[in-house]
């Protein structure tokens, strides 16, 4: 990009047809392709009439089932973008050798990096986790929906405003080009004056404000919300890591929020918190935004040990190994997530003694870690195993992740680190925990519990092609980062002068390659999936044998999730329903309360959206009048107490009737 | 703490409770808005660090000795006191149901808040006239980050106020507004706890130092 | 847990008698810090860490008497809550201080006081 023009306009801020990235022919016919799909989309959702549907039962509903699936879409779609971006830097990297630049110019390949991680990170994994657990914890708990429906309706759509601002940065302007941390002094005005950073700064930001409220509610919503008889100890595992996963989340992500705070205040103040000059510091900003960092990596792996934990025990017909030890270890993860925030920056300097208390507690996080394991291996011992596709992908974590968390133990030692740090040793482990943890349970969690949220399961044949894609194309696109790595590579290069190194990289591009064909086979599977579903049809809402509440309604169940409010009295609930011979009731219906949908939601995240962007291209007045627009919006929905409706006794009845006599009664 | 459920082993298990009434509106509201506190709290904290960290970078500018007036900071702090008991009557009255007393004493805090900005404002407004700068140093930045914050949530404090001046004015204290005054109140206390850590950390300590 | 069970508890509220006592010890424990400082009868050392002193005190005055915290409220939670965040507070504070401190004295040889002149 030029260099940036020093006039600002008072209308158009810094904003100007130059922004436009018009000289980079990737970016234009990726933005033709984009117009051109969005196009045909928006006029196949006008041709089948489809605004007036999506704008009343999904955009503005507050049923924590259909923002669970909006979180899950959203994530999904971005996981395109993000793998785009990965793809784009293998070939790159395969390519430059032998005096080739490559494809890729210095400006736009450092952009693909920072947005491969910031999205990946902050618009894929975190929309489908919370998706997950937006999804899946009411229902497990024997709830009608959390605690505070309308804030989980915000919560999504300022998740995806954040989205929507990283992704207008590719067209409009650029995105930043310092690595997904943002680290200054590049990061600071003087390194960075264009609007990359400021991009980075405002999607997260307001993507920040949708975490942080859509983490208290669901710590709420466990906390008030369980049914009656389901104590603390007796809250499925999945409910458990979701409580902790969403403790790590409100206790971090304010970090997240100051720290950028301050990161934005020099930028657009002038002052010194993390500049060179006038006693500022920037290791500071290193050391505060590693303290939400740590726990930010346990806020994405918890709650798929809590899939691990229903999918082992749910596939070998088994109660869970272990459930104690199952619930300490998770709390004890999370409080120890806390103390080891050094181990990223060993090599800034801090000392043999500070170096070498990080060190430790970091190794001390593998023995939970490890406990865990064994549980879900005891739990499978003995078992009735099911190859289901759930369980395959839980198998492959188990195998993927160990090898991730063994490079882990290796990087926690200070003086191993000190070789190691930045290079591709790195980035190979964490892809390693990433996607061996993160994205094998997501997909595992998927499988699990499509048939509950559209009445149908996943295609199997398209499924394991899927399945052997991913799991051959990681190993065979990290493995080659791990050797590079101990060769002394390090990580964010564009270009090598070592030719013998090539071929690891192209072994790693074909990799990602194998990699894409999984993702098109997901896709694919999703298509054939819902066109076969009548076949694959869940008609008694309890398609696994489950274990847990959530298999004790139809599939997908009415809004109110539950006509009668189950009373537990045991660990797996639902297999003790079974076991027991529990009879539904089948009259005696009573109305029941629930929250009305609003668009307020939808709104003030649009407006925060305007005031987002107004604030990257410093175009003041839109910022002003769009934050008192979010001010207006906010009181003047709290002028609203009419947010409730009754649902007749009649109508419950009606639904009851339709559903009930399919479902699974006992064993 | 929940051992109390299984009581009823001997008469037949009831697998789903069929008696079930609705769920007073709001039973959540208390908790969620403490947790959000805690997440406030956390903010705070961050600032606070960065000024332990940073706050002895005078940049040879000058030094929290050489820029805070004390009396000033002691006036301030009295006017949040007072606002501090003042929201107290207010709840008293709120509990008593008596509507217009609480609108009243809610307006008296208003008062005090507005008087607690009002000095804050001076007392910023001198520093910068006299070069003392956010941009001077990072002293200053983290000072005036860390105050300013705090001032922030009073200024929202204090249009949440008058939201609710309006609201009981127009519904009385219906459950709903109860809640939300129950909410301020931890809000408006919240800010008076944080101003503790600011007046001895910042101030005192910086005069100290 | 049943839902029935956190009714019972509610929110607790203060009387008349806790506003008072807590403001008047407010009040005082405000004042005690402020002379000390601006008078200055004590050495520097030891006004810091009495004004210190006073600060806990203080906070745990509005805790108790504006904030009403007590260890049964929302069956329990709200303290679980506090309690964690001030573990979490202490881990970040002091965490932060230490290893700023070491990278300070590490990565930065010139004298402290003038670090950051441009």
């Amino acid at each position: 990009m030029s260099a940036p023009s020093a006039v600002v306009s008072p209308i158009f801020g810094r904003l100007s047809l130059d922004a436009l990235p018009l000289h980079e022919p990737i970016l234009v016919t990726t933005f033709a392709a984009v117009a051109l799909g969005g196009v045909a989309l928006l006029a196949l959702l006008t041709w089948f009439r489809l605004w007036g549907y999506l704008w009343k039962e999904w955009f503005t509903s507050v049923d924590h089932k259909k923002i669970g699936i909006m979180y899950m879409v959203l994530g999904l779609v971005m996981l395109l973008r993000g793998f785009a971006d990965a793809i784009m830097m293998r070939l790159q990297q395969a390519l430059a050798f032998n005096g080739s630049e490559g494809y890729l110019n210095a400006h736009h390949y450092d952009q693909i990096f920072t947005a491969h991680g910031v999205i990946m990170i902050f618009f894929v994994a975190m929309p489908l986790v919370t998706g997950i657990m937006n999804y899946v914890v009411p229902l497990q708990i024997g709830a009608r929906d959390v605690s505070f429906p309308f804030l989980n309706n915000f919560s999504f759509w300022m998740t995806t405003a954040g989205a929507v601002l990283v992704m207008m940065s590719l067209f409009v302007g650029e995105f930043a080009r310092t690595g997904w941390l943002a680290y200054p002094p590049l990061s600071g005005l003087a390194y960075s004056p264009d609007v990359g950073v400021d991009y980075y700064i405002w999607a997260l930001q307001i993507a920040g404000v949708g975490t942080t409220l859509s983490g208290i509610n669901l710590i709420v919503t466990i906390v008030k919300l369980r049914a009656p008889g389901m104590t603390m100890m007796r809250m499925p595992v999945f409910t458990w890591t979701s409580l902790c996963t969403n403790v790590l989340i409100v206790a971090s992500f304010p970090v997240l929020t100051a720290v950028l705070t301050l990161l934005s205040l020099d930028r657009y103040v002038g002052t010194n918190f993390f500049t060179n000059d006038f006693g500022g510091n920037p290791m500071m900003y290193v050391n505060l935004i590693w303290i939400w960092g740590h726990p930010e990596v346990y806020i994405l792996i918890l709650p798929l040990f809590g899939v691990f934990s229903e999918v082992t025990s749910t596939f070998s017909g088994k109660r869970l190994f272990g459930y104690t030890s199952m619930v300490y270890a998770t709390v004890v993860i999370t409080i120890l997530s806390y103390l080891v925030w050094l181990h990223h920056f060993f090599t800034m300097g801090s000392g043999a003694s500070v170096n070498s208390f990080f060190g430790i507690t970091t190794m001390v996080i593998s023995i939970p870690t490890g406990a865990k394991l064994f549980n879900w291996l005891f739990t499978m011992y003995r078992g009735r195993i099911r190859f289901e596709l759930p369980m395959m992908w839980t198998v492959a974590f188990m195998l993927t992740f160990v090898v991730g968390g063994m490079t882990g133990v290796l990087l926690a030692v200070p003086p191993a680190d000190f070789v190691l740090h930045n290079s591709l040793f790195l980035i190979a482990h964490f892809h390693n925990v990433i996607i061996g943890g993160v994205l094998f349970g997501l997909f595992a969690a998927i499988n699990y519990w499509f048939p509950k949220a559209f009445g149908f399961k996943l295609d199997v044949f398209w499924g394991k092609v899927s399945f052997w894609c991913w799991v051959v194309g990681f190993w065979m696109a990290f493995m080659p980062l791990y050797i590079l790595g101990l060769m002394g590579v390090t990580r964010r290069m564009r270009v090598f002068d070592d030719p013998s190194l090539q071929i690891w990289f192209v072994v790693a591009g074909v990799g990602a390659v194998v990699i894409a064909i999984g993702i098109a086979a997901m896709l694919i599977q999703f298509v054939v999936s819902f066109m076969r579903r009548e076949a694959l049809r869940d008609v008694d809402g309890d398609p696994w044998n489950g274990r847990t509440l959530e298999w004790s309604t139809s599939s997908p169940p009415p809004e109110y999730n539950f006509a009668f409010t189950p009373i537990i009295h045991d660990l797996d609930a639902w297999h003790d329903m079974k076991r027991r011979g529990h009879e539904r009731p089948v009259a005696g219906f009573r109305p029941i309360h629930m929250p009305k949908n609003t668009g307020t939601g939808v709104v003030l995240s649009a407006i925060s959206l305007v005031c987002g962007f107004a604030l990257v291209w410093h175009i003041w007045w839109l910022a002003a009048l769009s934050f008192l627009a979010i001010l207006v919006t906010a009181i003047t929905h709290t002028f609203n107490y009419n947010r409730d409706f009754h649902i007749p006794a009649a109508t419950v009845a009606a639904t009851e009737s339709e559903r009930a006599p399919a479902l699974v009664a006992a064993e | 703490m929940m051992t109390n459920a299984m009581a009823t082993q001997a008469s037949p298990v009831r697998f789903y409770d069929t008696e079930e009434h609705d769920h007073p509106e709001g039973g959540s509201t208390m908790l969620g808005f403490w947790i959000y506190l805690m997440s406030d709290c956390l903010i705070f904290a961050i600032l606070f660090a960065c000024f332990a960290v940073l706050g002895g970078n005078y940049a040879a500018g000058p030094s929290p000795a050489d820029l805070f007036e004390l009396p000033l900071v002691a006036l301030n702090t009295a006017m949040l006191l007072f606002s501090s008991i003042t929201y107290g009557f207010a709840m008293l009255s709120m509990q008593a149901g008596r509507p217009g007393a609480t609108r009243a004493w809610l307006a008296v805090t208003a008062v005090f808040g507005l008087a607690f900005l009002s000095i804050e404002l001076y007392e910023f407004a001198h520093l910068i006239h006299i070069g003392a700068t956010p941009q001077r140093s990072a002293f200053l930045s983290a000072f005036f980050t860390l105050v300013g914050t705090h001032g922030l949530h009073v200024t929202f404090g204090l249009i949440w106020i008058v939201t609710l001046i309006v609201q009981v004015g127009r519904r009385g204290l219906i459950p709903a507004n109860q809640r939300r005054l129950m909410c301020l109140s931890l809000f408006w206390h919240f800010l008076d706890v944080i101003w503790i850590g600011v007046f001895t950390f910042v101030y005192l300590m910086g005069v100290l130092r | 847990m049943s839902h029935d069970a956190h009714h019972a508890e509610g929110t607790p509220h203060g009387s008349l008698r806790d506003y008072v006592i807590g403001f008047s010890l407010s009040v005082v424990l405000t004042a005690i810090p402020f002379w000390l400082v601006m008078e200055r009868p004590l050495s520097a050392g030891l006004t810091g860490v009495l004004i210190m002193g006073f600060a806990v005190a203080q906070i745990l005055v509005h805790m108790v008497y504006f904030l009403h915290m007590n260890g049964r409220s929302e069956g329990g939670w709200t303290m679980i809550a506090l309690v964690f965040t001030l573990i979490v507070v202490a881990i970040t504070m002091t965490g932060s201080l230490w290893v700023m401190y070491h990278l300070n004295t590490n990565m930065m040889p010139m004298p402290h006081a003038l670090g950051g002149v441009p």
